[in-house]
């Protein structure tokens, strides 16, 4: 673990300096990257000057659902998603050089082409969901605060693994990284709004199938002090890390089993 | 293990299963043996060449070698590990230069490559200044240092390649077609430079090629691959004696005579005092001179090697 840590520093170290060289470029970049992510909220905002309440959620709770979520991609986003080229690396042949060197491949694969302006949308992120618990009229207890904090890192880690599913399905398929997408962006844009929008189905669905609900929506109705609007049970708004570590195990071990099955390029 | 060699496999089998779609929907697969029950060991400081037909399982086995791909069976040791298993522990001891694709980052300067690599190998600086220093030298890279890898040519970015390959000082060096698409002044030099580093450095080098000069100027060994199985193993000059290849005799007579009558050689040709015996390519040459100049009143002679390029077609079984 301390060897992968130290891999990610010096590889992501490498491609800082090298984004620093050409500073107007970086800067440029980077503020673009908050623009855009900001106009995704500001979608919201316009809901908002026709409505008073949406889902039953008031904006300031909403932007703390929101800033939840976003951070948590944007956490992921930054650390691993350039995962999903790794089925360019598959054709193009590069992961073989990237697979004889004694770095953790995946810690390669993150690490390279590291961009910090990707730091765009943490940064959005962070304002929206600081916004949104300073107006939300929250009453802080210790576990509110605990249980906000823990949702940020189990959040990322779960985006993290979703990169990383998709990631060894690429080595496995040689690409579709499209399907990856589909549920971090995907997962991340339906867990913008308050999921009493969706149909009950799909939320029992995104709870015990598929459960990214516990990205951020059952940790948030604990911060916000809300009861289950679907009735279920109060103790799933405190499994985020149970399930988050089921999560990083069924990752670990696609991972493992695409990179024994990988069968690299013809020469 | 004691008395092993550095590199040890036995009976090493890979199998690939191809998908081949015949018609719209019906899909056919089928099990490829591309490497198929392949035995060798190679000692500490030798330089071998590996060479067969395409398809015949050169890169399968050096993707074993170095732990990219797991095998389907058999035993296989390097440097006393098993390189899929232990696959980050072997990177510390082998180097890897995949002539078609480069291990440096695309983007990067060159000198920022190298000292990633530095770091990622953790090699000590005063070991990295050196090896730096000897290699920029020897593969003339100097003017390169500050260019980003993209911008390099071929030729360029494959020095830049084994250079990096180098730097952490590896027990052996693989190299997978590294003087395929180099011109012939890129390849002479590369050769130069990968023979003085077998026999100064001892690095124990492994290398595939289609161009028969590299393992001669490199190589004190060869290994044939085809299909999937080794047909030869052994030294650069056996080679040219394999089953079936002919060793020429061309002898000029001082005057102009029917075919000569010797015992173990066949004339083939006749033009004027000039006559071309043939014989086996691992029978001696010595009695059928001695016959020669004991009968005939002889001007000149030589022999010719069979060349490889005519005695490979003849291991490897017809397509």
């Amino acid at each position: 673990m301390g060897d992968a840590l130290r891999g990610y520093r010096i590889i992501a170290g490498s491609w800082i300096r090298a984004s620093l060289t050409y500073r107007a470029s970086f800067v440029t970049l980077t503020l673009t990257s908050v623009l855009i992510t900001f106009l995704d909220f500001a979608i919201i905002l316009v809901m908002f000057s026709h409505l008073t309440a949406f889902g039953g959620f008031s904006l300031s709770s909403i932007a703390v659902i929101y800033g939840m979520s976003g951070f948590s991609l944007g956490m992921a986003d930054l650390l691993l998603g350039n995962t999903e080229l790794v089925g360019r690396r598959v054709r193009d042949g590069s992961l073989d050089s990237m697979l004889v060197r004694p770095v953790p491949t995946l810690v390669q694969l993150a690490a390279d082409h590291f961009a910090l302006r990707r730091m765009g949308r943490v940064v959005q992120a962070v304002g929206v969901l600081g916004w949104g618990v300073a107006t939300a009229g929250i009453g802080w207890t210790p576990a509110r605060v605990a249980v906000l904090a823990g949702a940020l890192v189990t959040g990322s880690v779960i985006f993290c693994s979703i990169f990383v599913m998709g990631g060894a399905f690429q080595v496995f398929a040689g690409d579709a990284s499209e399907v990856a997408n589909a549920f971090t962006y995907g997962g991340n844009t339906l867990g913008q709004y308050p999921f009493t929008i969706y149909p009950a189905d799909l939320v029992k669905a995104l709870t015990f199938i598929l459960p990214m609900a516990f990205i951020n929506w059952y940790p948030a109705l604990y911060v916000l002090g809300r009861p289950d609007p679907f009735g279920f049970p109060e103790w799933l708004q405190w499994a985020s890390p149970v399930v988050t570590a089921g999560f990083v195990v069924v990752a670990g071990c696609s991972w493992r089993a695409a990179i024994r099955r990988y069968r690299s390029t013809g020469s | 293990m004691p008395g092993e060699a550095l590199i040890e496999v036995a009976d090493l089998r890979r199998t690939f299963v191809v998908h081949e779609r015949r018609g719209l929907l019906r899909r056919e697969s089928r099990t490829v043996h591309a490497v198929d029950g392949v035995s060798f060991s190679i000692e500490a400081g030798e330089a071998v060449g590996y060479i067969g037909p395409n398809g015949a399982g050169k890169s399968t086995t050096i993707k074993m070698l170095t732990g990219i791909l797991v095998p389907t069976s058999g035993r296989l040791r390097v440097a006393g590990v098993d390189p899929s298993a232990r696959r980050r522990e072997l990177a510390l001891k082998i180097g890897v230069v995949f002539g078609q694709r480069t291990g440096l980052w695309w983007d990067l300067p060159l000198r920022d490559s190298f000292e990633l690599l530095r770091r990622i190998y953790r090699v000590p600086l005063q070991t990295y200044e050196r090896n730096l220093a000897t290699f920029v030298a020897l593969l003339k890279l100097e003017p390169l240092l500050g260019q980003p890898v993209r911008t390099l040519s071929l030729g360029q970015r494959m020095r830049g390649d084994i250079a990096a390959a180098l730097l952490h000082d590896p027990a052996i060096l693989y190299l997978d077609e590294p003087t395929i698409g180099l011109d012939v002044h890129s390849k002479q030099r590369l050769r130069a430079f990968l023979g003085e580093l077998n026999t100064e450095r001892g690095t124990t080098i492994l290398l595939t090629t289609h161009d028969l000069v590299d393992i001669e100027k490199v190589c004190s060994r060869v290994m044939v691959i085809d299909r999937g199985r080794l047909v030869f193993d052994g030294g650069f000059d056996a080679l040219h004696r394999v089953g079936g290849a002919t060793r020429t005799v061309v002898v000029d007579l001082v005057d102009v005579a029917d075919p000569v009558q010797v015992p173990g050689a066949t004339v083939t040709r006749v033009e004027g005092t000039r006559q071309w015996l043939s014989l086996p390519a691992d029978a001696s040459t010595g009695p059928v001179v001695a016959a020669l100049a004991a009968r005939y009143a002889i001007a000149d002679l030589s022999v010719t090697e069979p060349a490889i390029e005519d005695v490979l077609p003849l291991l490897y079984a017809d397509p």
